[in-house]
C-alpha cells in the first residue's frame, strides 16, 4: 500500500475543512453576492474564454427584475415582477443543469410597487438557508417557500409599515444567518431593520434605523474562531454591526457611508464604501480604521476583494485596484459601459457584466488587470450574477442565462 | 302457554329490535347532523388561509391548511377562488399559492382542470377580481382561444387587468382602422381605460381626429382648490407644526375669510384652479416656489351617499391628507420622484359635502431635480375608475352649508 504523499494529505485536510465549514464548499450560491455576501465563488471554476458556445442555456422569465439568481441544490431561484403596476410578484425555480423551469409561483404585492423605471419591484436578490428560499421585493413583501414552491410563511412588511417605502424603489437584499433572515427596510419616511425567524416568519427583533433613503444590502462577518457572526447594516450614517439572532449592536462606525454600494468582508477586514473606500478592522465591541482611500469610489457595484487587491468599479466603468494593505490605487482598467451589478471573483478571475449586457472576464494581477475575454449577451443586465458548479448565472431583463464551459 | 309465552317473547324481541333500529337511526341522524354542522376539511382550510394574520402569526396553522387543501386536489379549486372574496391581503397570497400548487399538480398528472366551472367563475363579475384573473391566467395558459373569447366583453370589468387587456385589443384594432371607424374604436377604448399610458395614447389619437377629451374628468381629478401659505418649513421643521389653518382643518372649521401669519407676512386663502390634463396643481409655477415652506389646500367633494372610495395622489413633496378633519395619511419624503397614483388612500366619504384638505411641504434642496412643488389628487374606485362628485346637496332650495361654502339660494 502506497503511503499518501504530503500534497495529498494537505488536500485531504483542506477538503475536510471546507466540508466542515459548509459555506466554503462550492455548489450553492445562497444569497446576494454569494454565501458570505462577499462576491467570491470559492472553489468555482468558471469558463474564462467566453464565446457563444459558453452560453449553456437561456430560460425566459415571466417579468423584469434587477434581482440576481441564487442556486441551491442544483436549482436556480430568481424573482421577477410584472403587470402594469408591477404588482405581480414571481418566484421561479429552474433546473441549473438543463434550464428547464421546475415551477413558478405568483403572488400579489401588498406594499407600494412604484420604482424608478430602471429598477423593478423584483430588485432585491432572493436568499436561502438551503431548505427554504426567501423572496423579498421593493414593495417589502417577504415570502418564504420550500424548495418545491410551497408557501411556508409570508410577511407584508409594506402593509405592516406603510411609510417604509421609496418612490424610486427599494433594493436591499435579505441575508440569512443561522435561524434568522435579516432585512433592511430604510427610507426617508420610515426606516427599520428586522430579524425574522426562518421557520415561523415571526419577528425576532426589530431596530430603528436612520430615516433616510438607503439601497444597500446587509454584509456578513462570518462566525469563525469562536467569534459570533455579525451582520453589517450600512447607511448614510455609517456601519452598524449587529448580532443576527438578537439585533443587539456589537459596534458602530459613524463616519458615514454610501447608500448604494455595500460593504464587503474579506479575511476579517471590512471594506466599506465610505468617503471613497475605507478598510476597518473589527474588534469584539469596537472597530478600528485601517485606511481610507478617497480616490477609489465605488459607484453602484460593491467592492470585491481579489487576492491582495480591493477591486472597485467607478461610475465611468473603470475598474480600480487598490492595495489591501494601504488602500493605494495600484492600477486601473477601463472597461466599456456602466455597471449596476457587482462582479464575481472565482479562481483568479473577475466576472463583470455591464448594463448593455457585455460580460467581461478580467484577470487581476499585482500590477495590472487584463481583459481575458468578453461576450456581448445583447440584453440589458443590471443584476449581480451567481456562480455554481462551473456555471455563471446571469439574469437579464427577460432571461436567465447560464454560461459554462462547453461540454 | 309456551306458544303464548313465545309470542310475548317475540313481540318483546321485535320491540327491542325496533327500538334498537330507531336508536341506530337516531344516532345516525345525530351524527349526520353533526357532520353537517361541522365544515368540511376544504371549507375549514380555506377559512384558515382566508383569515391569515399579519406579522407571520399562525404560519404553522396556515401551512397545515395549505397541505390539507393541496391534498384535496381539484375539488378545492373553486372553494379556494371563492375564498378570495373575504380574504385578508395576507390570506390572498396563501390562497393563491394553494390554487397554483393544485393546478400544477393537475397538469403534471395530465388531469384536466374544471374548465367549465372556472370559466363561469371568471364571467361572474360579483366574484373577486383577483380570483377571476387567477382562474383566467390558469385556463389561458392551456387555452389560447380564451383571450379572444372573453376579453372583448371585459371593457368595463371591475378588474383593472381585464380592462387593460380589453382596451389594448381595441387599440390594436384602431391602429388598422381608418377615419370614423378608428375614432369610434378609440372612444370605446377610452370608456374602459384606467391606466395613464393607455389614456394618453387614446387622447392623443382622439384629439388628432378633432375630438374633445377631458382627461381630468375621466380620471376624477380635483381641479378647484383653495390654498393658503407659505408657512415656515425651513430645516423641514414646519412639517410637525400645526399652523392655524391645520388646526381649523382638524376641527372642521376652516374659515375661508381668515387671515393668518405666514412666513413672509399675512396670508389668506386664494382660489386656485388647474387646467392640467392630469390635475397637477403647480405651486411653484402658479404661485411661487417658496423654499422651506408649507402650504395648505382644501377642496369640497360632494358625495351622493356614504361610500368607500380611493384618493390617489402624486407629489414629490412631503404631505398630509385629511378627510373631514381626520388625518387619512401623511408622508415625510422629499423629491423621490412623482407620478400619477403614486399613493393610494382608501377613505370613507359621508353623504353630502366632504372636505379634502392637503398640507404640502417644500424643503430647501438646491438641486435642479428638487425644485418641484406640486400635487395632483383624484377620487376613484378600487378599479381606478374616476369618480366625480355627486350633485350638490340641496336642502329646501339652499345649498348645504360648509366651512368653505357658506351656502346660498340655488
Amino acid at each position: 500500500m502506497n503511503r499518501p504523499d504530503g500534497k495529498s494529505l494537505v488536500l485531504a485536510l483542506l477538503c475536510g475543512l471546507q466540508f466542515s465549514c459548509g459555506v466554503l464548499w462550492a455548489g450553492d450560491w445562497k444569497q446576494f453576492r454569494g454565501n458570505e455576501a462577499n462576491s467570491v465563488a470559492s472553489g468555482e471554476s468558471l469558463p474564462t474564454e467566453l464565446s457563444g458556445s459558453t452560453i449553456a442555456w437561456k430560460a425566459a422569465l415571466p417579468g423584469r427584475g434587477v434581482s440576481g439568481p441564487v442556486i441551491v441544490d442544483g436549482r436556480v431561484f430568481v424573482s421577477a415582477s410584472s403587470g402594469y403596476t408591477q404588482n405581480r410578484l414571481h418566484v421561479i425555480s429552474i433546473d441549473a443543469e438543463s434550464g428547464m423551469q421546475l415551477w413558478q409561483r405568483q403572488f400579489h404585492a401588498t406594499g407600494r410597487t412604484q420604482t424608478h423605471e430602471k429598477m423593478a419591484n423584483a430588485t432585491p436578490t432572493m436568499a436561502s438557508d438551503g431548505q427554504r428560499v426567501f423572496a423579498f421585493f421593493s414593495s417589502n413583501d417577504l415570502f418564504c417557500l420550500d424548495l418545491k414552491g410551497r408557501l411556508l410563511w409570508y410577511r407584508g412588511l409594506g402593509r405592516e409599515f406603510p411609510n417604509a417605502s421609496n418612490s424610486l424603489g427599494m433594493s436591499s437584499s435579505p441575508i440569512v444567518v443561522g435561524e434568522t433572515v435579516v432585512v433592511q427596510v430604510e427610507s426617508d419616511a420610515e426606516a427599520f431593520a428586522c430579524g425574522v425567524d426562518v421557520a415561523s416568519g415571526e419577528t425576532r427583533w426589530q431596530i430603528q434605523r436612520p430615516r433616510a433613503a438607503n439601497w444597500t444590502s446587509p454584509a456578513l462577518i462570518p462566525g469563525r474562531g469562536g467569534r459570533a457572526a455579525l451582520v453589517l447594516l450600512q447607511s448614510s450614517k455609517g456601519l452598524t454591526a449587529v448580532y443576527p439572532e438578537s439585533g443587539k449592536v456589537a459596534w458602530e462606525f459613524d463616519k458615514g457611508a454610501s447608500t448604494i454600494p455595500s460593504a464587503t468582508v474579506s479575511a476579517g477586514t471590512v471594506y466599506v464604501p465610505s468617503n471613497g473606500l475605507t478598510a476597518l478592522k473589527p474588534g469584539a465591541d469596537s472597530v478600528e480604521q485601517l485606511w481610507n482611500s478617497g480616490n477609489i469610489s465605488p459607484a453602484t457595484s460593491s467592492p470585491v476583494v481579489a487576492g491582495n487587491l480591493a477591486l472597485v468599479l467607478n461610475s465611468s466603468g473603470v475598474l480600480n485596484a487598490a492595495s489591501l494593505e494601504t488602500g493605494e490605487r495600484v492600477w486601473q482598467l477601463r472597461l466599456r459601459g456602466t455597471f449596476s451589478g457587482t462582479p464575481i471573483y472565482a479562481r483568479d478571475h473577475l466576472y463583470l457584466v455591464n448594463e448593455a449586457g457585455v460580460a467581461f472576464v478580467v484577470k487581476p494581477e499585482a500590477d495590472k488587470g487584463t481583459i481575458v475575454s468578453e461576450l456581448d449577451l445583447g440584453e440589458t443586465i443590471l443584476c449581480s450574477p451567481g456562480a455554481s458548479n462551473g456555471g455563471l448565472f446571469i439574469r437579464s431583463d427577460s432571461n436567465l442565462i447560464k454560461l459554462a464551459a462547453p461540454k | 302457554m309456551v306458544g303464548s309465552g313465545g309470542g310475548r317473547a317475540n313481540v318483546f324481541r321485535t320491540a327491542l329490535l325496533l327500538a334498537a333500529i330507531l336508536a341506530v337511526v337516531h344516532v345516525g341522524d345525530v351524527l349526520a347532523a353533526k357532520k353537517k354542522e361541522r365544515p368540511d376539511a376544504i371549507t375549514e382550510a380555506v377559512g384558515i388561509l382566508q383569515s391569515a394574520k399579519v406579522a407571520g402569526q399562525g404560519s404553522r396553522e396556515n401551512q397545515r391548511a395549505l397541505v390539507a387543501l393541496t391534498g384535496s386536489g381539484e375539488r378545492a379549486l373553486l372553494p379556494i377562488l371563492e375564498g378570495f372574496e373575504k380574504a385578508t391581503p395576507e390570506g390572498l397570497n396563501w390562497l393563491r399559492n394553494a390554487f397554483e400548487q393544485i393546478a400544477d399538480a393537475q397538469r403534471a398528472s395530465r388531469k384536466a382542470l374544471p374548465a367549465k366551472a372556472l370559466r363561469a367563475f371568471i364571467l361572474d363579475t360579483a366574484n373577486s377580481a383577483d380570483a377571476r384573473r387567477l382562474a383566467f391566467d390558469t385556463l389561458a395558459a392551456d387555452d389560447q382561444t380564451l383571450f379572444d373569447e372573453l376579453i372583448p366583453g371585459m371593457l368595463n370589468d371591475p378588474s383593472p387587468e381585464f380592462r387593460r387587456d380589453a382596451v389594448q385589443r381595441l387599440l390594436q384594432q384602431a391602429t388598422t382602422a381608418e377615419g370614423s371607424a378608428a375614432t369610434e374604436l378609440y372612444r370605446q377604448a377610452l370608456s374602459g381605460a384606467v391606466h395613464e399610458d393607455q389614456v394618453k395614447t387614446i387622447a392623443e389619437a382622439l384629439r388628432k381626429a378633432g375630438e374633445t377629451v377631458d382627461i381630468s374628468r375621466h380620471f376624477g381629478f380635483v381641479s378647484s382648490w383653495k390654498i393658503v401659505g407659505p408657512f415656515d418649513n425651513r430645516e423641514e421643521k414646519g412639517w410637525a407644526v400645526a399652523y392655524q389653518p391645520e388646526a381649523e382643518i382638524v376641527q372642521e372649521r376652516v374659515n375661508p375669510d381668515a387671515e393668518y401669519d405666514g412666513m413672509n407676512g399675512k396670508v389668506r386663502w386664494q382660489a386656485i384652479e388647474t387646467t392640467d390634463d392630469f390635475g397637477v396643481v403647480d405651486i411653484a409655477k402658479q404661485i411661487e416656489n417658496f423654499k422651506g415652506s408649507a402650504m395648505y389646500a382644501v377642496a369640497e367633494w360632494s358625495s351622493p351617499s356614504q361610500q368607500s372610495l380611493q384618493i390617489r395622489l402624486g407629489t414629490p413633496n412631503a404631505w398630509k391628507l385629511w378627510v373631514n378633519g381626520a388625518l387619512a395619511f401623511e408622508r415625510e419624503e422629499y423629491h423621490r420622484s412623482t407620478q400619477l397614483d403614486q399613493y393610494s388612500v382608501t377613505v370613507q366619504l359621508k353623504p353630502g359635502v366632504n372636505v379634502l384638505a392637503f398640507k404640502i411641504c417644500q424643503n430647501e434642496q438646491t438641486q435642479d431635480w428638487a425644485q418641484k412643488y406640486q400635487f395632483q389628487l383624484r377620487v376613484c374606485d378600487a378599479t381606478g375608475v374616476g369618480v366625480l362628485p355627486g350633485p350638490v346637496v340641496v336642502r329646501n332650495g339652499v345649498s348645504q352649508k360648509t366651512a368653505l361654502n357658506k351656502g346660498g339660494a340655488e
